[in-house]
């Protein structure tokens, strides 16, 4: 039986995996697409006919900016949308390099980091300096 | 049913002024409205349909008759942010077109500058996109900009000549509130606020309200003033987040100004001045190419050497825009406002000489709903 079968909303099968350190797609069962966010049907074929499946946590900067801030708020900070190497695009912040570092093209790998409040958060590396 | 040229706009109002500390967003619309009312010869009681959105009010389209003292027949509180005003005219055409109502008013108030100057909403919370502190809209609108210099080589300078163009528009208004020089290497030294945009690729953060009077166009030749007519409008929307934009370099307005273009048989070519939502310096850039007027990525050198600014070949937000006259929350009613002063040949010292079409262009949330309408002169029926 699926999570859905069994009466789960895909925002929980999602972020219950998350803080499990696994990031997790819904695949259209129809076109074979991938999509995010988690969504009760498929936005390609309009019916609730997906498969959840571990994504490789790889991806690519689509697009980056510095949010600028001062230091006594915080400081600047990345914020970018990366194309996950299934095909769906999200928005959230590279860290491990400085902020202005990241640029559009850079290859990334996802972890699981935490929001302000100790939540799971979706965060990414550069490829290059995971070990 | 014809549209195209079926209904008119026959009045247009404004606050007078962009600070007005202690009145609320339905204080300042109704001044607005009052003013349009007054500009079209007719009274407020006079209007029965009403199409309306603000920052502020949950179900504006109840809020705006109450204060107004209004009974309506059509009412309409569709928020698609910004451009939503625009796209207001859709519905307006369709319904007045229908006989389901005869004056229809489509209006805004904000006072979000004497608020603090946040920018107010009651939008949910975007799930996947709030816990990385996007400080929206401006971090969707930085993306945008730097995707297109990745892909198209657009500079930090290409984007200043636009906020120098509206500028060089505001000075000759004297309605706008930025009328000091500006110049390309002051656009380049302010300070960075989401990167690659600085504070003055951004637009202004003001108090003020606009209206619209529109009836048909039957009615409205026997009104005070000679009718601006709107000739084609279509709206279209990609996507509601930034995330879920297809590509950031490429706009719904593609989608809508072919569809209004078509509606109104007409083309860039045929078109005298453009009213385009300048939230961001990137966002008139990205319009140009989307509506026609240059190929896709040649945005950037389109608007080098003054071509927007007065005295260029395609004037551009002629009373200042978004980026130096004025920009309440949303903006979109004021390049209807702004089209129809310069169609109606009263614009003063910014007047467009001979203009018979503009192109009104209004975005809203992150690039993510686009609507463009075409008005047009008597000669142009």
């Amino acid at each position: 039986m699926t999570p859905q079968e069994a009466g789960e909303a895909p925002e929980t099968t999602y972020r219950n995996a998350l803080g499990a350190g696994r990031l997790l797609l819904q695949r259209c069962d129809e076109t074979g697409r991938f999509f995010f966010y988690p969504r009760t049907i498929s936005p390609f074929s309009g019916q609730a006919r997906f498969t959840w499946e571990e994504a490789s946590g790889q991806g690519t900067v689509y697009s980056t900016t510095v949010i600028r801030q001062k230091p006594e708020a915080g400081g600047s900070y990345n914020l970018a949308l990366i194309d996950l190497a299934e095909g769906p695009r999200l928005m959230s912040r590279v860290e491990g390099i400085a902020p202005e570092a990241v640029t559009i093209g850079l290859p990334v790998v996802a972890f699981v980091g935490a929001d302000e409040k100790g939540e799971p958060l979706l965060l990414f590396r550069p490829l290059e300096e995971t070990p | 049913m014809t549209l195209r040229g079926a209904i008119a706009a026959v009045g247009v109002g404004t606050t007078p002024a962009w600070n007005t500390p202690g009145q609320t967003s339905l204080d300042q619309l109704a001044v607005a409205v009052s003013a349009a009312a007054a500009d079209a010869g007719i009274a407020v009681s006079d209007i029965d349909g009403i199409f309306t959105t603000t920052l502020q009010q949950f179900m504006p389209a109840m809020s705006v008759p109450e204060y107004l003292g209004l009974k309506v027949n059509v009412l309409d509180g569709t928020n698609i942010g910004g451009s939503s005003f625009v796209a207001h005219l859709v519905p307006a055409m369709l319904s007045l077109s229908a006989g389901l109502c005869e004056i229809a008013c489509v209006c805004y108030g904000s006072n979000q500058r004497s608020a603090g100057g946040k920018l107010m909403t009651l939008s949910e919370p975007m799930t996947f996109e709030a816990p990385y502190k996007p400080r929206s809209p401006i971090g969707a609108y930085a993306m945008a900009a730097a995707r297109h210099m990745y892909e198209y080589g657009t500079t930090r300078r290409q984007l200043a000549e636009v906020a120098v163009a509206a500028r060089q528009w505001a000075k000759l208004n004297p309605d706008a509130l930025m009328r000091d020089d500006l110049t390309i290497e002051q656009v380049l030294a302010a300070r960075m606020v989401s990167d690659p945009l600085s504070l003055l690729d951004c637009c202004l953060v003001t108090d003020g309200g606009g209206a619209v009077i529109l009836t048909t166009a039957e009615r409205a030749r026997d009104m005070r003033h000679e009718p601006v007519y709107l000739l084609g409008a279509a709206a279209a929307t990609t996507h509601r987040q930034i995330s879920q934009m297809p590509d950031l370099t490429v706009t719904g307005a593609v989608d809508s100004g072919a569809r209004a273009f078509a509606m109104a048989g007409l083309a860039p070519d045929d078109v005298d001045l453009v009213q385009l939502y300048d939230a961001f310096t990137i966002n008139p850039i990205l319009f140009l190419e989307d509506l026609g007027f240059c190929p896709k990525g040649e945005g950037g050198r389109y608007v080098e050497d003054g071509r927007l600014a007065p005295g260029g070949a395609l004037p551009f937000n002629t009373n200042g825009g978004g980026l130096s006259c004025c920009h309440p929350g949303m903006y979109g009613i004021f390049l209807i406002i702004e089209a129809v002063r310069q169609l109606r040949g009263e614009a003063g010292a910014r007047q467009v000489d001979g203009a018979e079409v503009a192109l009104v262009h209004g975005n809203g949330g992150q690039l993510s709903s686009q609507v463009t309408a075409l008005f047009g002169t008597s000669s142009t029926l």
